[in-house]
C-alpha cells in the first residue's frame, strides 16, 4: 500500500511515520515573554522522563519552550496557550492546568489563550488517538518548571541571593530567609531576560505538592461562556461582508455533477449565487467531494435555495452499495482463511481436535459520528493569503491542505481553531475547511460553509462496517486451547488509496492481534475486504468490533462451559504476564512497549475492582440482567458492568452502570469520570440504533430520527467510575476512547443473562421484541 | 415588516417570512447562542423560550412569532446566573457544550413550567434535547438541582 510512503497522509497513526525532522527555521513570535527559540529537542531524552511516549514521532514532535506557551504579563495574568483541540474532553483546560501547576501559578490568575495552528511553532497539535495528556504531561510540566525557574532566577538576581534560597509559591516567588516577597507580575520582565534552563537540570514538583493535578476540582475553562450562549464554536465566527453557503454534494461517494439548473434556487429570497465547487477523485483523503454552493445572505436561504436546485448525477462505481449485500458479503468472508496476521501454536490441529467449539460470527454496521455541531468553516481568502476558522482536531493538518488546495505556500495560511461541538474523529478530516477555501477564493470574500445534518450523514467519513468471527475451542475441562479470530472490515487505508482492502497495522492493533488471553493456540486473520464510501476512524475505532466480538465470545465460553462471565475473563486473562504476541510490525497506539506494555496484571485489576465496587454477582430483578466485559485500548484498562432491564414487551433500560478505568498517572479525575459516563451512553447508543446502512450506493438514514441516538429517558440511571490510583511513574494513558469498547459487549452478555438471548448483530434494534 | 422582542429589544425583519426563526437569530440578528443541529426540530440544540414555551427555532418561522417575546439564552439572566445556568456550572454538566444552550433553555422553560419537576417529569421534558457527548446524567442532576434552589 503506498500510502505508507507519505507519512502526512495518515496523520493520527504513527506507526506509519517516520521520526519527523524537525526544523528550527520558522520559529515565529508567540505569545511568549519574547520571541523565543525551540528550548529542547523535540524528540525527548529518556533522561529527562520517567518513561517514554511517542510523542516525539509525531509529526513535527514536541516543542517544549516557555516563551512559546507561557505569557507573564506585568500584572501577573499568566496567559497559557492551548495548542490542542478543545471537543469535549477538557484538554482546554488540563494542559494548560498542567503548565499552571508546575510553574506554582495562581489558577484564578490564568488566562488560557487558543493555539492557531503551526505545528513547527507547537509540535504536534492532532487532537485524536487519546493521546493529548499520554504526550503532553511530562512536556507540559516540564514548560512549567522552566518557567517557574527563571521567575526564581529573576527574583534571586533582585534580592542578589543565590537561586537555591527562593522559592515560587502560589504566584509568589519567596526568599525564606529573609520573608521577601515578588509577584509573578513584578518580575516578569526581568525573567523574560533569563536564559531558558535546560530540560536536564528542571527539578519538578513533588506529585505530594499538587494543588490542581489528581484533585479534580477545576471547572473547565469555558463553563461560564458554554452556560451564558458566549463560547465560540465553529459557526459562531462572523465576518463583515460574510457569504453563507451550503454545498449540494454527488449522493454517492466518487459520483460526479452531470449539470445543474440553478433558476428556482435564485428566485429563492436572499439567495445571491448557485456555482460549482471543485470535486477530487475517489479516493481523495480528505479532499472535498466537490457538487454546487447556494450563496446566500443567511444559511436559511441557502438551505432553501439548494432545495431548489435542479441536478443530474452520475453514481459512479459506488452506486451498486448495498449493506444487506454487503453484509452477506462480509459473512462469507469470515467464514474461509484470511491473511494470517497473528499465528501462535497450530489453531487449526486445536479445533480440530477439541472437545468443543463455540463459534460467534458478530456483526457492526456503519456508525456516523454525529456530533451535535455539524461540519461548518468559514475561510477568507485574498489574494494568496488565507485565514480559515473552523472546528478542526487537526489545525496543522488543516493548514498543510488548504495550502495545498489553493496552491499557496503553507506559511501563508492562518487556521483559527474554534471550540468543537463534539468531534469524534470526524473533525480530523478538514474537507469542510477546503470547501470554504476554495469558494472564498472564487467569490473573493469571507464565506461560511455550513453543513446541515442530512449532510453530516451522507457525507461522512464513516466507521467501518465488520464481520468478526471468532472460534474457541475447549478441551473436555473446558479450558479454551484454540482461538480463531478472523476480522473482515473495509479498511480506512481505503480513503487514503485505492485497492486498499486489508487492515492497516494500526487497524489490527485495535483489539485483534493484542488480544491478551493466555491460549496456547492463536490465529488471527484479516480477509480482504473492498470499501465503497469514505472511511473513517470515529471514537475508539477497530476496537468497538473487536470488543464486542471478543467480549461477547467470552460470555458464549461462560455459558458454554456453566461458568459465571467474570470467572471465564480472568481465567482466559490468565496469569499476571507481559503479552507479547507473535506480530510483525505490532503497533502499540504508536507507544513504546517499555512503557507500555500489554499488562495482564493491570488488566485484571480493572475486572477485579470493577466486580468488587460493582458488586458482581448481586442478585438483580427478575427480567434484569448483568454483563461484564474489559479492553484495553488507547494504552489505557477498562472494565465495565452494565445491568440490564428488559420488560415483557422488549423494551430494554439500563439501570446501572459501573466502569472501572486505569489510565495511569491522570490530571483532572472530574473529567476523566465525565468522560466515562458520556462513552456509556455512546456505547448504548450504537449497541441500540446505531446504524448507517447504503441502498443504491446512498446512505439511507436522513437526520436524529432515522439515526437515533441516546436521549435522557433513555440514558443509564447512574453510571459510576473507579479510577485506579497509579503506581509512582506510571504513564498516562488514554481517556478519551477506552470507555466507549467495552460498553456493547458487556451489554450483550446482560441482556443473555437477563433473557437467555444472545445478540450478535448490532444494532439491537428490534431484536428483543417479543 | 414583521416585527419581535429579543431578549427585551424590538428587532424587524423585512425578508423573506418563512426564514427559520433560528437563521434571524444567529444569521441576521447575531445572537450565535442559539445553536443549529438538526433542522428538524429533532434535537433541541436550537431551544429558544417564546413567550413562556420552549420552542424549537429551527423550524419556527420568523413570521409565526411576529409580535412575540423571545428569549435566548444570551437573554436568560444579565448575568448568566439564572439558577439553572447556575446548577448547570456547579453540576460541571457540558463536555463538548455545544447542545447545552438548548438544553439550558428547555430546563428554564421546564421550571417555570412545574417548579419541583420529578426525576421522571425532568427526563420526559428533556427528552427533545440530544447531548451526544453524553451528558445526561449531570443534566438531570442539574436540572434537580436548580429546582431545588443553588
Amino acid at each position: 500500500m503506498n500510502f505508507i510512503d507519505n507519512p502526512r497522509k495518515l496523520r493520527g497513526f504513527e506507526k506509519h511515520t517516520r521520526v519527523e525532522k524537525i526544523s528550527r527555521r520558522s520559529i515565529l513570535r508567540g505569545i511568549g515573554i519574547t520571541g523565543g527559540f525551540v528550548l529542547a529537542a523535540p524528540v525527548m531524552s529518556r533522561q529527562a522522563f520517567a518513561y517514554e511516549t511517542g510523542a516525539g514521532k509525531m509529526p513535527h514532535g514536541v516543542v517544549v519552550d516557555p516563551r512559546i506557551f507561557v505569557a507573564v504579563a506585568p500584572d501577573g495574568t499568566v496567559t497559557i496557550l492551548a495548542h490542542r483541540s478543545e471537543m469535549g474532553t477538557g484538554v482546554r483546560t488540563s494542559l494548560p492546568l498542567i503548565v499552571a501547576e508546575e510553574m506554582e501559578a495562581d489558577w484564578s490568575k490564568v488566562k488560557v489563550q487558543q493555539a492557531h495552528g503551526d505545528e513547527v511553532k507547537f509540535g504536534n497539535q492532532d487532537t485524536d488517538g487519546s493521546r493529548s495528556t499520554r504526550h503532553y504531561l511530562i512536556p507540559m510540566r516540564q514548560i512549567g518548571a522552566s518557567a517557574r525557574t527563571m521567575l526564581e532566577q529573576a527574583a534571586a538576581k533582585r534580592w542578589g541571593v543565590p537561586a537555591t534560597e527562593v522559592k515560587a509559591v502560589n504566584h509568589e516567588v519567596v526568599h525564606g530567609a529573609s520573608g521577601r516577597k515578588l509577584g509573578f507580575g513584578e518580575l516578569a520582565a526581568d525573567a523574560a531576560k533569563e536564559s531558558v534552563p535546560s530540560i536536564e537540570g528542571l527539578k519538578l514538583k513533588d506529585p505530594k505538592d499538587f494543588r490542581y493535578l489528581t484533585k479534580g476540582q477545576i471547572g473547565i475553562v469555558d463553563l461560564h461562556d458554554i452556560t451564558t450562549g458566549k463560547a465560540g464554536y465553529g459557526a459562531d465566527v462572523r465576518l463583515p461582508g460574510m457569504k453563507y453557503a451550503v454545498i449540494a454534494r454527488p449522493p454517492v461517494t466518487g459520483g460526479k455533477l452531470v449539470s445543474f439548473d440553478p433558476a428556482e434556487a435564485m428566485k429563492v429570497s436572499g439567495v445571491e449565487k448557485v456555482m460549482q465547487v471543485r470535486g477530487w477523485p475517489w479516493p481523495s483523503k480528505f479532499q472535498p467531494l466537490g457538487g454546487v454552493a447556494v450563496i446566500a445572505r443567511n444559511t436559511g436561504a441557502a438551505i432553501k435555495g439548494r432545495d431548489a436546485l435542479k441536478l443530474v448525477w452520475d453514481d459512479g462505481a459506488n452506486g451498486k452499495y448495498d449493506s444487506v449485500a454487503y453484509r452477506k458479503e462480509l459473512e462469507e468472508a469470515s467464514r474461509k482463511p484470511g491473511l494470517v496476521v497473528r499465528a501462535e501454536g497450530d489453531a487449526d490441529a486445536a479445533l480440530k481436535s477439541a472437545d468443543k467449539v463455540v463459534i460467534g460470527e458478530y456483526y457492526l454496521p456503519h456508525l456516523a459520528h454525529a456530533s451535535m455541531e455539524p461540519p461548518v468553516a468559514i475561510a477568507d481568502v485574498k489574494g494568496d493569503k488565507a485565514e480559515i476558522w473552523a472546528p478542526v482536531q487537526s489545525p496543522g493538518g488543516t493548514r498543510e491542505d488548504v495550502a495545498k488546495t489553493l496552491g499557496i505556500p503553507e506559511g501563508n495560511v492562518t487556521v483559527n481553531v474554534t471550540l468543537l461541538g463534539g468531534g469524534f474523529g470526524r473533525k480530523s478530516k478538514c474537507d469542510f475547511a477546503l470547501e470554504a477555501a476554495l469558494l472564498s477564493k472564487e467569490l473573493g470574500a469571507p464565506v461560511k460553509v455550513q453543513w446541515t445534518r442530512e449532510d453530516d450523514l451522507h457525507h461522512d467519513f464513516l466507521h467501518t462496517v465488520s464481520v468478526e468471527r471468532i472460534e474457541a475451542g475447549l478441551d473436555k475441562s473446558g479450558k479454551v486451547v484454540a482461538w480463531r479470530h478472523r476480522s473482515v472490515a473495509p479498511t480506512i487505508a481505503s480513503t487514503f488509496a485505492a485497492g486498499a482492502n486489508h487492515a492497516a497495522a494500526f487497524e489490527l492493533g485495535m483489539g485483534l492481534v493484542d488480544m491478551p488471553f493466555e491460549i496456547a493456540n492463536i490465529s488471527c486473520e484479516n480477509p480482504e475486504a473492498a470499501a465503497f464510501t469514505r472511511i473513517g476512524w470515529f471514537r475508539s475505532v477497530s476496537n468497538i468490533p473487536r470488543a464486542f466480538a471478543v467480549q461477547s465470545m467470552v460470555g458464549e465460553i461462560a455459558n458454554a462451559t456453566g461458568r459465571d462471565q467474570k470467572e471465564t475473563l480472568l481465567a482466559l486473562i490468565g496469569s499476571p504476564r507481559i503479552v507479547k504476541p507473535a506480530v510483525k510490525d505490532m503497533w502499540n497506539y504508536g507507544e513504546p512497549f517499555d512503557s507500555y506494555p500489554i499488562d495482564t496484571a493491570r488488566l485484571r485489576k480493572v475486572v477485579e475492582l470493577v466486580a468488587e465496587k460493582g458488586e458482581w454477582g448481586r442478585s438483580v430483578p427478575k427480567g434484569h440482567g448483568l454483563g461484564i466485559a474489559v479492553h484495553r485500548s488507547f494504552v489505557s484498562y477498562i472494565a465495565t458492568i452494565v445491568e440490564v432491564a428488559i420488560d415483557d414487551k422488549g423494551k430494554l433500560t439500563v439501570p446501572r452502570v459501573d466502569t472501572a478505568i486505569d489510565c495511569g498517572t491522570y490530571v483532572n479525575p472530574e473529567r476523566i469520570q465525565s468522560q466515562i459516563e458520556g462513552a456509556a451512553i455512546m456505547g448504548l447508543s450504537l449497541a441500540k440504533y446505531g446504524e448507517i446502512s447504503f441502498k443504491e450506493g446512498k446512505v439511507v438514514q436522513k437526520n436524529f430520527d432515522d439515526f437515533q441516538v441516546i436521549r435522557i429517558d433513555e440514558s443509564p440511571l447512574i453510571t459510576n467510575v473507579y479510577i485506579v490510583p497509579p503506581g509512582p511513574d506510571t504513564p498516562p494513558s488514554g481517556v478519551g476512547e477506552p470507555g466507549v469498547p467495552p460498553f456493547a459487549p458487556a451489554l450483550m452478555n446482560a441482556i443473555f443473562a437477563a433473557t437467555g438471548k444472545r445478540i450478535r448483530a448490532l444494532p439491537i434494534g428490534k431484536q428483543l421484541e417479543a | 415588516m414583521i416585527k419581535v422582542k429579543i431578549n427585551g429589544q424590538e428587532q424587524s425583519w423585512g425578508g423573506d417570512p418563512d426564514l427559520p426563526l433560528l437563521w434571524f437569530l444567529r444569521d441576521e440578528a447575531g445572537l450565535t447562542g442559539t445553536k443549529f443541529g438538526c433542522g428538524q426540530a429533532l434535537c433541541g440544540a436550537c431551544t429558544v423560550i417564546v413567550d413562556k414555551e420552549a420552542v424549537r427555532s429551527c423550524i419556527t418561522s420568523i413570521n409565526d412569532v411576529a409580535g412575540r417575546e423571545i428569549t435566548t439564552i444570551e437573554g436568560l439572566h444579565p448575568t448568566g446566573d439564572h439558577a439553572v445556568q447556575k446548577a448547570w456550572r456547579q453540576v460541571n454538566v457540558p463536555q463538548c457544550g455545544f447542545c447545552q444552550a438548548g438544553q439550558i433553555m428547555q430546563a428554564a422553560a421546564l421550571l417555570m413550567d412545574n417548579p419541583k419537576p420529578s426525576h421522571d417529569q425532568i427526563r420526559e421534558a428533556m427528552s427533545g434535547n440530544i447531548c451526544r457527548c453524553g451528558c445526561y446524567q449531570r443534566i438531570e442532576n442539574a436540572v434537580h438541582l436548580a429546582s431545588t434552589g443553588v
